[in-house]
């Protein structure tokens, strides 16, 4: 994509100004292949001073022992160990893999049908497309407030309708908190996973059904033989988002129900950020932040290699 | 290297890269993040909320009076400025005037000396303010913090409307306490409304009972660190009054969902779902705000907690927040702590400030009130938790703030799930007694 540019650039140059011997060999030798690596200097540098090195820091930190006062003391591996034997930690490690699961489990289905319907051309479509697309407008921490009032047992949806199933202790009870809090990730992430999906669906030629008409496929057929192949990167993009995203779920949660009822909803950043910013164990903290570094390079690295880097090109050639 | 590899490699950083930067942004916390004070400039650092305008109004009234070195003020959420203001006392960046809760947090900038001792220095702000508070500011018997703001004893709010529809005296012991319980709840009446989302609210129970149980002393032993100071019977005893309120529907099915930022507890009351409400007094500032009605035609009661059958505690002692305390930052240059201090003497809870208070129905922490406060609009209340505040044998500071960071959270949590069944006071002691001397 980028070689084709250097040439065009330069073609008038050249035939303004043919005499000049200096120049045509720096052009000819550099640009044309790639651009120079010093465009990436920008890019790398904000990368550098606000990526590595606090990642750096942080590691640093899950070696000493800090409460935020003070200079923080050399605790060799007291914080790993700490973390390690934690049970409320390794219960939070248990819910991350769990909300991950699940929030895949609900969100995939769902945002790849509504992206299937929305790429569509029937009757009230985009009436409907826009409604889909609301919650992505709305910051989580105003989503987490409406949603707070909302499922408030005493004055929210509990006694809205005068429905008995309604009538749940949805954010306060040990068991359901959690699968709520799956429910209201799922609402404010899926329009952007359907938006990928209907990008993705809107971009597969009008060609390949009609030959799938043709020869005789119906419209659930077209979908799983036409649509779904034909949107393989898309999903593997849009699951790399949701599965590494899930790692970071925390303002929501922090907002809806701050870890609680007891720790049923304490998940991995939140507890990172409460032993950190409420208990003061800067050390502990650190520990936590490097494994959800680890855990989400790893996990993003994984499913590039799954989806072979190399096919990361576009796949519309075959079309 | 060819393009295409590249090109995929970068692809990949990108997708990490939003993750890496929000993951260490939290759990970095090394960088100092406020803007912070300056040595060599007085600066100060308050909370956002109803008090907001007088405390804005003490400092303007400062600014008039010296020109030449006006306060710089930034106010925050309370959740945030606790977040905040530690990394910045600790990494020498903090405002002049520090505002805390005393207690555990006031006692660690002590001992890392981030904060100046006031002995002797401030004597004449503390000539106003009521002696047993101003002992709060204290830490190992030198004055630390000066009280800034309103007391806020934990009182116990009931409907005496629905009271008096049941025909029930409101309760000063614990039997009385139960039969009105047992008697909402029969009646499908939520009988004490409970933030249990909020947590915190679910500390007062377990302090009042604590005290009312077993007195002052026992958590006096957990501050001190005393071995297996959690274990004394009165904490046992406490947690097991708390279960007995729960299993006899005392605070209704959904409290775990009831959270008390938006005053839903409080909601719950003046809406006629709720009985009772065990909360501070500032509260009562919600429910004016809320349902001026239900306040004006006489509906809100206020007592104080109930007696325990046989407990060795004395009934007057108070929980709550003592108040709010300014502390002097050691970063300071002497000339700012020098501006600081005069500032604590002369414009601190002075005349102005006490009436900004009470005009929003918040005691402020000063002496002398007693001929002033029954001819104002919120009289009533106010000479009650003046009088509570005042003949308290005992106020004991909310053992949150008490408590060092972590115990503290540790607390929270265990409180949470006895509250929610998921916890045998036995096992609560365990827990609680593996923090001491850690």
């Amino acid at each position: 994509m980028t070689a084709p540019q250097a040439p065009a650039a330069s073609a008038p140059q050249e035939n303004q100004e043919p005499p000049r011997a200096a120049r045509p060999t720096r052009r000819r030798g550099g640009l044309r292949t790639a651009p120079s690596n010093w465009l990436l200097a920008p890019a790398l540098s904000f990368f550098g001073v606000f990526a590595v090195l606090p990642l750096l820091g942080v590691v640093v930190l899950s070696f000493f022992a800090w409460d935020g006062l003070g200079t923080p003391t050399f605790a060799g591996l007291d914080a790993w160990f700490t973390v390690f034997q934690d049970p409320v930690t390794l219960n939070a490690m248990k819910l991350t893999l769990l909300m991950t699961l699940l929030c895949y489990a609900v969100q995939f289905p769902l945002s790849l049908l509504l992206g299937a319907f929305m790429a569509g051309h029937q009757r009230y479509r985009e009436v409907f497309s826009v409604l889909y697309f609301l919650p992505l407008l709305f910051s989580a921490a105003a989503v987490g407030i409406a949603f707070k009032a909302l499922l408030d047992p005493n004055f929210g949806i509990s006694r809205a309708f005068g429905l008995d199933i309604l009538k749940q202790d949805w954010l306060g009870s040990s068991n359901l908190a959690f699968y709520t809090l799956i429910m209201v990730i799922s609402w404010s992430f899926v329009p952007f996973h359907s938006l990928l999906y209907q990008a993705g669906i809107r971009q597969i030629p009008a060609s390949m059904y009609e030959a799938a008409t043709l020869d005789g496929a119906g419209r659930v057929r077209q979908f799983f033989s036409v649509t779904l192949p034909q949107l393989k990167y898309t999903i593997v993009t849009s699951s790399t988002l949701m599965l590494v995203g899930s790692l970071t779920y925390f303002d929501l949660i922090f907002i809806l129900t701050g870890g609680g009822p007891g720790n049923a909803t304490r998940v991995l950043p939140l507890d990172m950020y409460l032993t950190g910013f409420r208990s003061y164990q800067m050390g502990p903290a650190s520990v936590l932040a490097v494994i959800l570094i680890l855990v989400g390079v790893l996990m993003s690295l994984g499913l590039n290699k799954v989806s072979g880097s190399d096919a990361m090109e576009s796949q519309m050639e075959g079309a | 290297m060819k393009p295409v590899t590249r090109r995929a490699t970068l692809a990949g950083l990108g997708i990490s890269v939003p993750a890496l930067v929000t993951l260490s942004a939290c759990g970095g916390g090394t960088q100092p993040t406020g803007s912070g004070g300056s040595p060599s400039s007085l600066s100060v650092w308050a909370l956002t909320g109803a008090k907001q305008d007088t405390y804005q109004a003490s400092f303007d009234a400062w600014d008039e009076a010296n020109p030449d070195n006006p306060f710089a003020v930034e106010f925050f959420a309370n959740d945030s400025y606790k977040e905040k203001i530690r990394t910045a006392v600790g990494s020498g960046n903090s405002p002049t005037l520090v505002f805390n809760w005393a207690g555990g947090t006031l006692a660690d900038y002590v001992a890392n000396e981030s904060v100046v001792d006031l002995s002797g220095k401030v004597d004449e702000g503390l000539s106003r303010t009521i002696d047993s508070i101003a002992q709060v500011g204290q830490v190992d018997g030198q004055q630390y913090a000066v009280p800034n703001n309103d007391t806020q004893p934990v009182v116990l709010y009931y409907s005496v409307e629905l009271f008096e529809q049941h025909d029930l005296t409101p309760p000063t012991t614990w039997a009385e306490l139960m039969t009105a319980v047992e008697t909402f709840a029969a009646a499908d009446i939520t009988p004490i409304a409970l933030a249990g989302q909020s947590v915190w609210p679910e500390l007062m129970y377990i302090q009042y009972l604590t005290d009312r149980i077993g007195g002052e002393g026992v958590f006096e032993n957990i501050l001190t660190g005393e071995a297996d100071a959690w274990s004394d019977p009165a904490i046992t005893s406490a947690l097991e009054s708390i279960v007995q309120l729960k299993e006899a529907g005392a605070f209704g099915s959904g409290f775990g969902s009831v959270s008390a930022d938006a005053g839903a507890d409080a909601a719950l009351v003046h809406t006629g779902q709720a009985a009772m409400l065990l909360q501070g007094s500032w509260v009562y500032g919600t429910f004016k705000q809320d349902a001026p009605d239900f306040v004006a035609e006489g509906k809100l009661g206020f007592l104080n907690f109930p007696a325990a059958d046989g407990g060795t505690g004395d009934p007057a002692n108070v929980v709550g927040n003592p108040a709010n305390f300014w502390a002097v930052s050691a970063d300071a240059s002497d000339e700012v702590q020098e501006l600081a201090i005069q500032f604590l003497n002369e414009f601190n809870l002075d005349e102005a400030m006490v009436d900004n208070f009470l005009a929003m129905g918040a005691i402020p922490a000063v002496e002398g009130l007693e001929d002033k406060l029954p001819d104002l609009d919120d009289g009533d209340f106010l000479s009650f938790a003046y009088d509570m505040v005042i003949n308290a044998p005992h106020f004991q500071l909310s053992w949150d703030q008490a408590l060092e960071a972590a115990p503290a959270q540790e607390l929270l949590t265990n409180l949470s799930q006895v509250f929610l069944g998921e916890k045998e006071p036995a096992d609560f002691v365990a827990a609680m007694n593996a923090t001491l001397g850690s």
